[in-house]
């Protein structure tokens, strides 16, 4: 078998004379991708999308986007004679006249879950790692763009089934929209062709739902890989890893086959929920009418922290010159977003322009060496979290007894006390970290072993800790403090004059200063032997 | 983009330096894997053969389990037949059954595979900044500027400037076609189907509502506009909720007037973002709004006591036919549903008028 296989070696010279990819394959047949789990976060949602993609063709064979009158005379007993619109009826053949119809569906709105769920986790790991930063911020922009384009390509394809459930989260989306200042009410129009409910909006909703936003979403995800390729992927610190190499396996074969297998698996979960968890009985919702709604309705969980704003909100509403503004709508649905949203675009230019920091990072930080930023990231993922949870209210007052209004008073205030006081214990917790990383390092790991010194002492006999977490903890990278200091006649350095200068300095401090540094030993007087309990003397870290 | 291979330390002695992904004389290029194990890779740890060859049979056996659930997904859409909410269950557990244990099978053949037969690999390339070097940046620079020189576009102003002019309207071609996707919204928003004389029947049946037939005290209806049973678009703002109470129970805010005999008509489309507001206590009269939870006083005026809601849900002045069945005195005289840019204070408008006329 020392021989290439004719099959593989033709086809591979039969391309190669016609689009010259050998060069191509030469440099990246081995491809070198590092390996870490939280590397196949993102894999989640790329795979997600492919079955999206699968399923969403299936239904679309089937599917009518039509708000025509029907009579329903199909297979479900309970709602024969009952008028309803044609896409809810399709939705009730697929469901239950093709075969698999059920299964595909409730696989493709699984898949939608988790593909926003992988999104926002793979969100967390860069953020929190740092892996946004030079040179992938185009790249975190990108991701940014097809995190929001995925909420709207979930709002598009949730109202499609026109079941009663649906119906209410288009009449919220109808409800926000006509809040809009001055254009509200057109946009209202032309979005349902006149008055709400209409009967053009399933249609238009159809076309941006299986055209526009899965172009636009497939270009960006394409975008996304190849600049990932180009750019090669972040490294976690670790033994023989520098900012000017990538340790791991090749893309060939190995990589290929994880991340084959890796799609397999994700499938499989999708398939196996699809199967065993039912998701969206739009039979048992019935047909929509603006009349009626069930309570305890919920919208898919990415949309849950728009919800929860809804309900936190005071009922704030300015009326002038026989005009209306209705904050109670605007600000929870567009201010929530517009923090989230447009806090992480800036976040990688920000941090550059307070850190002054323009160097290539191909290592990743771990969180706890960048306390500030995994701090503001988790008050950011407090925040979300809150409204989130504000967004199922009564399920909470309901389960654990809670009086209703009580949940909305305290999530009105949790609101902006939470993501406070999770700033500081995340600081805390990071601080901390730091400090046993130092401790370790300069003082080794436990051993188990206690020995008994000639003096009577019993310590417990510490040894330096393997190499490669060693490693991983000296891959710790200082965070740049912009220079600050006024020289010899009182003038800052250029960069930092004036007020919004003397603040980023301020900020710069702030941000790098390390107060837990490596090579700092709070074990003076103590050798590698020193005692359990020993090395917990209070250190001056500020 | 070019990426070198550098051997670790201490693979420098074993192997002479070559680029990863040229094998060494006498290697397969692709598929398979190397026969001998002399032929060595820096980075590259070959599994022990006798447990590859283990290995081999457990990967065989999920693929051959998987072969298997696949022959079943087939079998399963052929047996069984869908219709009802039963076969339809049965169908989906077997289809979704088979492929889930399919595609595991087949992903954990491929994790056994990568595992315990594929090489450990610890293959180390360098990176290079993304930026190029100061040659081929200087190149480029001056090509573009060279190349836009050429064109002409620098030098011809008036070019320029009408290519520009030209671009104008037709980037706004698009935004001008979105027109008639709907037509505008005039005062649509300010009415509703309901007029003088209209009878109000119940959401569901149709029936008309005899008022001394609604006369037990907290009795709620769900209520449309004869007519209008079907429409979506008239109830997505008519429907009403029509709740009979004590008349000492009414306080200032409900206009006595537009009840009959207790019995007041609000609108059911709440004045937050337009959910349907269904729900009722009857304890404490609240009408409360499932989606956002805005709670409106029945009592007095559908006045919010609590939520987003800022607006009272608007009351609708009804009255009775000659027969005695609920018909509407007018239409609503404020515009209900979600508030919106053009509405105004209608309420302080409505209030003014309602002043003007007693």
């Amino acid at each position: 078998m020392n021989e290439t296989p004719k099959p593989i070696a033709g086809t591979a010279s039969y391309l190669d004379d016609r689009l010259g990819a050998g060069s191509f394959l030469k440099r990246n047949l081995r491809k070198v991708f590092p390996d870490h789990w939280s590397f196949l976060l993102g894999e989640i949602a790329l795979y997600s999308f492919i079955i999206l993609l699968l399923t969403g063709t299936f239904l679309t064979f089937w599917f009518k986007p039509s708000m025509q009158h029907v009579i329903y005379d199909g297979s479900y007993q309970p709602l024969v004679g009952v008028g309803m619109s044609e896409a809810y009826a399709s939705t009730l053949h697929i469901s239950f006249e093709v075969r698999g119809g059920l299964l595909i569906r409730q696989m493709h709105h699984w898949a939608a879950l988790l593909f926003v769920a992988g999104m926002t986790v793979h969100m967390l790991r860069v953020f929190f790692t740092g892996a946004y930063r030079k040179p992938r911020e185009l790249n975190w922009i990108i991701g940014v763009l097809l995190l929001t384009l995925a909420l709207a390509e979930g709002l598009t394809g949730y109202s499609l089934p026109d079941d009663l459930l649906s119906g209410a989260g288009l009449r919220i989306t109808e409800g926000v929209a006509i809040s809009i200042p001055v254009v509200g009410t057109y946009i209202t129009f032309f979005l349902f062709g006149g008055e709400y409910p209409g009967e053009d909006v399933i249609s238009r909703f159809y076309s941006l739902h299986i055209l526009l936003i899965p172009g636009i979403l497939l270009a960006l995800i394409s975008a996304h890989m190849v600049l990932m390729w180009v750019q090669k992927h972040t490294q976690m610190p670790g033994p023989g890893r520098t900012e000017h190499n990538v340790v791991g396996a090749p893309f060939y074969p190995a990589f290929m086959a994880k991340a084959g297998a890796y799609f397999l698996f994700t499938f499989a979960c999708i398939a196996g929920l699809g199967t065993f968890a039912q998701i969206n009985p739009i039979w048992l919702f019935g047909p929509y009418t603006p009349a009626d709604i069930s309570a305890g309705s919920q919208p898919d969980w990415y949309m849950g922290f728009l919800e929860g704003a809804l309900r936190l909100m005071p009922s704030w509403e300015i009326n002038f010159l026989d005009h209306t503004v209705p904050l109670s709508v605007l600000i929870p649905a567009l201010v929530p977003m517009g923090i989230i949203m447009t806090g992480l675009a800036v976040y990688p230019f920000a941090e550059q322009w307070i850190t002054g920091d323009r160097r290539e990072h191909h290592l990743a930080d771990r969180p706890r060496n960048a306390p500030v930023r995994t701090a503001i990231g988790m008050s950011g993922v407090t925040f979300y979290g809150i409204l989130w949870l504000m967004g199922a209210n009564d399920w909470i007052s309901a389960y654990f007894h809670i009086g209703l209004y009580e949940t909305t008073i305290i999530g009105r205030f949790a609101i902006f006390i939470g993501p406070a006081i999770a700033y500081w214990v995340t600081y805390r917790i990071c601080l901390g970290l730091q400090r046993r990383d130092q401790d370790i390092l300069s003082h080794g790991v436990e051993s188990g072993v206690i020995k008994r010194l000639p003096h009577g002492e019993y310590i417990e006999v510490h040894v330096p800790p393997a190499e490669d977490i060693a490693e991983h903890m000296r891959g710790k990278k200082e965070i740049p403090i912009v220079p600050g200091d006024e020289d010899k006649d009182g003038i800052p350095p250029k960069g930092v004059r004036g007020p919004i200068g003397k603040l980023r300095a301020k900020a710069s401090k702030f941000y790098g200063t390390d107060h837990v540094p490596l090579d700092g030993h709070g074990h003076d007087g103590h050798d590698e032997h020193a005692a359990v309990g020993a090395s917990d003397k209070p250190r001056e870290l500020h | 983009m070019t990426e070198n291979e550098l051997p670790g330390p201490d693979d420098e002695a074993r192997v002479p330096r070559r680029v990863i992904g040229t094998p060494a004389q006498g290697t397969a290029v692709l598929g398979t894997r190397p026969a001998t194990a002399e032929v060595e890779t820096p980075g590259v740890t070959l599994p022990d053969p006798a447990d590859a060859r283990k290995a081999e049979r457990t990967v065989t056996l999920l693929f051959f389990i998987a072969f298997l659930a696949g022959i079943a997904f087939i079998a399963s859409y052929v047996i069984f037949q869908v219709g009802d909410i039963d076969s339809t269950g049965v169908s989906n557990a077997a289809l979704g059954g088979s492929l889930t244990v399919a595609l595991l099978a087949l992903s954990a053949g491929v994790v056994v595979w990568v595992r315990r037969i594929m090489p450990k690999y610890n293959i180390v390339q360098e990176r290079h900044e993304m930026r190029s070097d100061g040659d081929t940046r200087e190149y480029v620079g001056k090509t573009f500027v060279a190349g836009a020189n050429e064109s002409g576009f620098v030098k011809h102003k008036m070019m320029r400037r009408t290519l520009l002019l030209a671009a104008a309207p037709l980037g706004l071609a698009p935004l001008v076609l979105l027109k008639d996707l709907g037509p505008l919204p005039g005062t649509s928003l300010r009415h509703t189907v309901w007029k003088k004389g209209m009878k109000l029947v119940v959401e569901g049946t149709g029936q008309p509502i005899l008022a001394s037939d609604f006369d037990s005290p907290g009795g709620i209806l769900s209520v449309v506009p004869e007519g209008y049973e079907h429409d979506l678009n008239a109830l997505a703002k008519a429907t009403l909720i029509l709740i009979k109470f004590r008349p000492e129970d009414l306080k200032a805010g409900t206009i006595k007037n537009w009840t009959y005999d207790g019995i007041v008509a609000y609108s059911k489309i709440c004045t937050h973002v337009g959910c349907p507001a269904a729900l009722y206590e009857q304890t404490t009269h609240h009408i409360l709004c499932p989606c956002h939870q805005s709670t409106f006083d029945a009592t007095d005026g559908a006045k919010v006591i609590f939520g987003p809601a800022a607006r009272p849900l608007p009351q609708l002045p009804i009255g009775v036919d000659g027969q005695g069945y609920l018909i509407a005195q007018a239409d609503f005289d404020v515009p209900v549903g979600p508030s919106f840019w053009e509405r105004g204070d209608a309420e302080a408008d409505a209030r003014e008028a309602r002043g003007n006329q007693s």
